[in-house]
């Protein structure tokens, strides 16, 4: 019994290595074997999860598994470096947030070209944040919170997670929207902050809808904008910042999959209609609402799109950060 | 209160039923398994399983993936008492009186004593979260960046006078642990420190990597060549891994107070389970008569802080499900899954999925009963472990320690770092330096600078923020009552042997 199921499991091999020798002499159709996602961030995370939901959707369309690896530290530049330093064969891609639109002003010595190391291959969703504040606060609207903030300006506290996090971009474009100044106190990511928030240690936040949403239903903080140009389904009532009095302060955590420089056209187009088939999956869009969030439109999972939004992105955060004086370096 | 224990009741009969209760097993036993591998802890365990619940419902992957988190728990024991090899952190602080235990043949008593420790203590915080919950939901809410900075200080204080030996080592290795902590990229500036230009330093020294380097591979490193076994090699009975009724004796009140030790820390959020061990193994030592012995196999040394690492474990729950607010990286992972499987963690998680949370706490509790019996007839078997040679079973251990700080972060730098800080370590140990301090250094100082400046820029600067919060100020008091009580018995110790010798010269006369 066990001599023969030894003796299988040797064919096998033998044939897995002949699988294996194959490519070398004839040219297969890609994707032929494992395609890796890096998430340069620790597994559990938002972007984690969304790669995740997005690489299983994927393999079905490609054929192949999509492993989802996580290389995480450094604000996501380990993990973008070494997808930018890897072999251009569509073997290697990357999921990567709106820190691609930062990182390039955020970051004065990097190791890797954070902008002509990528390829783009599709958007994937942009996930909402909130503007919050702790629940006694005296500002009824956001009309009424920008008053606040001008009249009490470094007195009030602005609570977020760190340099070059998503709440500190949010706060940076908050603040120039209001064009008043707050007193920044930074933490270790934003669950330390909501809970001195819900403490009232801290009078305002901005954290993405995932993080949010159930606190805001329970009254533990109160909400004033949603940063999206339309109302979220999830939070109805929750006017938009355009809506409550501060137009252009608009400011998603948005995803996109990236493929080293140098790939070839053929592959990047065949992943990025993988990528479409993935993001009109019931499955997927559902697993996403429950995230509080939704794919963007098929016609901006495309190469071009991505890139057209991605510079754009760079060229919206660059002023705001070098106001700031702020680097992560 | 009734409602409390109908609600638990339910939470029963969701946990018992027979496609949960596999689930929870699998977790347990996973989790047991990968925990005592060293160099992998929870947190590796959890992101490895963390897919395979993708395709569960969430009663049972939520159960599965809290099995696997306590789980590895009792296993990160076995390995530091065996092999001083703490592939969880928090367990550092068992290998110093545990590993001399086992040196001494008396492995299977410490992990007996171990498990019973642990098992008492996660049933306690369980009663604890389903009784307290809402009350130690508000404590964390007292506790803002003045509390922490102060608890920490105490931890830090604590801590450092802990040490065997000469107290200026003691203090030197701490002031290196603090050194190490500042390494990374500076919360409040976002400026790189003491990196050296190494992108793989922006996040701070790996915690496993000097947890595994200092004290397993420092001490492979110190007795290769010269150990051919780990303990004695007779064979071991069963009566033999029995606790005997004086040492369950002995190891009755540390446990007690290892448990409140670790209730009192699951209920502040932001403090890791590592201080939780330190302060309980610190506090120990402290009130202890024989406070010199500690360090070369003291049962109230491994009791006391196991109990607090499974009490914490279990209260550290109460924040992260019904706040929705992770208290460590662990947590964080088990939210992300939660997410994932379309349940918000919050403070409407009770009402709207009481399924999941008295599920949850339920199945807790048959775990950590699965875990006694699964650990209690594999004790002979962890023992057995330590016959294998020294040239065999050391090697195989620094593979998986390898293999373990590879997959932090996908990366081999860690592994680097490992090897660094086993080759630091056993520097340290040859000099007779303690290398505790260093990892209690490490793991406080971040944490002290982070919350006072953080408290100091709230204040706008002014210092009375920390005695205008009176649990800061009361935790103060104690910051102060415990370096005059240092004070003077030294004082006094340095004063007696005078005495003493002054009354032998008068007796002469």
């Amino acid at each position: 019994m066990i001599r023969s199921t030894l003796r299988r499991a040797l064919i096998g091999a033998a044939f897995g290595i002949a699988a294996l020798a194959l490519p070398a002499g004839a040219q297969q159709a890609y994707p032929s074997r494992t395609i890796t996602v890096v998430v340069p961030f620790a597994a559990g995370g938002p972007t984690d999860t969304v790669t995740r939901l997005v690489a299983e959707a994927m393999s079905r369309d490609l054929g192949q598994t999509v492993v989802v690896e996580n290389v995480g530290g450094a604000g996501g530049t380990l993990g973008a470096a070494r997808v930018a330093q890897a072999r251009p064969d569509g073997y290697t891609l990357l999921m990567h947030h709106i820190g691609m639109g930062t990182t390039p002003t955020l970051y004065r010595r990097l190791s890797y070209d954070p902008v002509g190391g990528f390829e783009t291959i599709g958007l994937v969703t942009e996930v909402p944040m909130t503007i919050i504040a702790r629940k006694d606060i005296p500002a009824a609207n956001l009309q009424e919170l920008a008053a606040l903030v001008r009249k009490e300006t470094t007195k009030l506290n602005y609570a977020n997670a760190g340099i070059g996090a998503a709440s500190h971009l949010c706060g940076l474009l908050l603040q120039k929207a209001i064009d008043a100044p707050m007193t920044t106190v930074p933490y270790r990511g934003t669950g330390p902050a909501m809970t001195d928030l819900i403490a009232g240690t801290v009078d305002l936040m901005c954290d993405q809808t995932t993080n949010t949403t159930e606190q805001i239903r329970a009254g533990a903080v109160k909400v004033f904008a949603v940063t999206t140009p339309q109302r979220l389904p999830s939070l109805p009532d929750v006017p938009t910042t355009a809506e409550g009095g501060l137009p252009g302060m608009e400011v998603t955590i948005w995803h996109g999959l990236y493929a080293p420089k140098g790939t070839p056209e053929e592959i990047r187009l065949r992943l990025s209609r993988a990528l479409q088939v993935a993001l009109r999956a019931p499955a997927l869009i559902q697993r996403f609402a429950d995230l509080g969030t939704a794919p963007v439109a098929q016609d901006r999972a495309t190469p071009e799109a991505h890139r057209a939004f991605w510079q754009a992105d760079i060229a919206k955060w660059r002023p705001v950060i070098q106001a700031a004086g702020q680097y992560a370096d | 209160m009734w409602q409390s224990i109908l609600d638990l009741g339910y939470g029963f009969g969701l946990a018992l039923e027979p496609h949960n209760l596999f689930w929870c097993f699998s977790g347990v036993l996973v989790g047991n398994l990968i925990g005592v591998l060293p160099g992998t802890g929870a947190l590796t365990a959890i992101s490895m399983l963390l897919p395979l619940t993708f395709s569960l419902q969430p009663v049972p992957a939520i159960l599965m993936l809290a099995g696997i988190f306590y789980g590895s728990q009792y296993g990160g024991a076995i390995g530091a008492i065996l092999l001083n090899l703490p592939s969880h952190p928090p367990h550092a602080v068992t290998c110093l009186d545990g590993y001399p235990m086992t040196r001494a043949g008396k492995g299977g008593t410490v992990l007996g004593l171990t498990m019973i420790s642990s098992f008492f203590a996660a049933s306690f915080g369980i009663v604890v979260m389903i009784f307290a919950s809402p009350l130690l939901v508000q404590v964390a809410f007292k506790f803002g960046p003045a509390e922490l900075f102060s608890i920490m200080l105490l931890g830090l204080i604590a801590g450092s006078t802990m040490s065997r030996g000469s107290p200026l080592k003691g203090i030197a290795m701490t002031l290196i642990g603090l050194i190490l902590g500042c390494v990374g990229t500076d919360v409040q500036t976002g400026l790189q420190r003491f990196t050296f230009g190494l992108p793989e330093l922006a996040d701070g020294v790996e915690l496993v990597s000097i947890a595994m380097g200092v004290f397993g591979i420092a001490d492979f490193l110190r007795h290769v060549n010269r150990m051919k076994h780990i303990g004695s090699l007779k064979p071991v009975s069963l009566k033999d891994m029995r606790p005997s009724k004086a040492e369950l004796k002995q190891a009755f009140w540390p446990m007690l107070r290892g448990t409140l030790v670790g209730t009192i820390f699951g209920a502040m959020p932001g403090t890791g389970p590592t201080i939780t061990t330190f302060i309980a193994y610190a506090l120990e030592q402290k009130i202890s008569r024989t406070p010199e012995k500690f360090g070369t196999g003291m049962i109230a040394g491994v009791a006391a802080p196991e109990a607090a690492s499974h009490s914490k474990t279990q209260v550290d729950f109460i924040p992260t499900m019904s706040l929705g607010i992770p208290g460590d990286a662990v947590m964080a992972l088990l939210l992300g899954a939660l997410l994932i499987q379309g349940i918000q963690p919050g403070p409407r998680l009770l009402s709207e999925h009481p399924d999941i949370f008295w599920g949850l706490i339920a199945s807790f509790w048959v775990g950590n009963v699965l875990l006694m019996v699964l650990n209690v007839p594999m004790i002979g078997v962890w023992v057995k472990l330590l016959q294998v040679p020294y040239r065999f079973l050391f090697p195989a251990a620094v593979f998986f320690i390898a293999i373990g700080a590879y997959t932090v972060n996908n990366d081999i730098f860690a592994v680097y770092e490992v090897l660094a800080f086993g080759l630091i370590g056993a520097l340290f140990m040859a000099l007779d330096f303690p290398i505790a301090p260093i990892l209690l250094g490490y793991v406080l100082g971040p944490m002290v600078e982070e919350n006072f400046r953080r408290a100091m820029l709230l204040s706008r600067g002014h210092f009375s923020v920390f005695i205008d919060r009176p649990i800061s100020a009361a935790i103060l008091g104690v910051i102060v009552a415990l370096l005059a009580a240092q004070a003077f018995f030294s004082l006094r110790a340095r004063l007696r042997p005078r005495a003493a010798a002054a009354a032998t010269i008068a007796f002469q006369e």
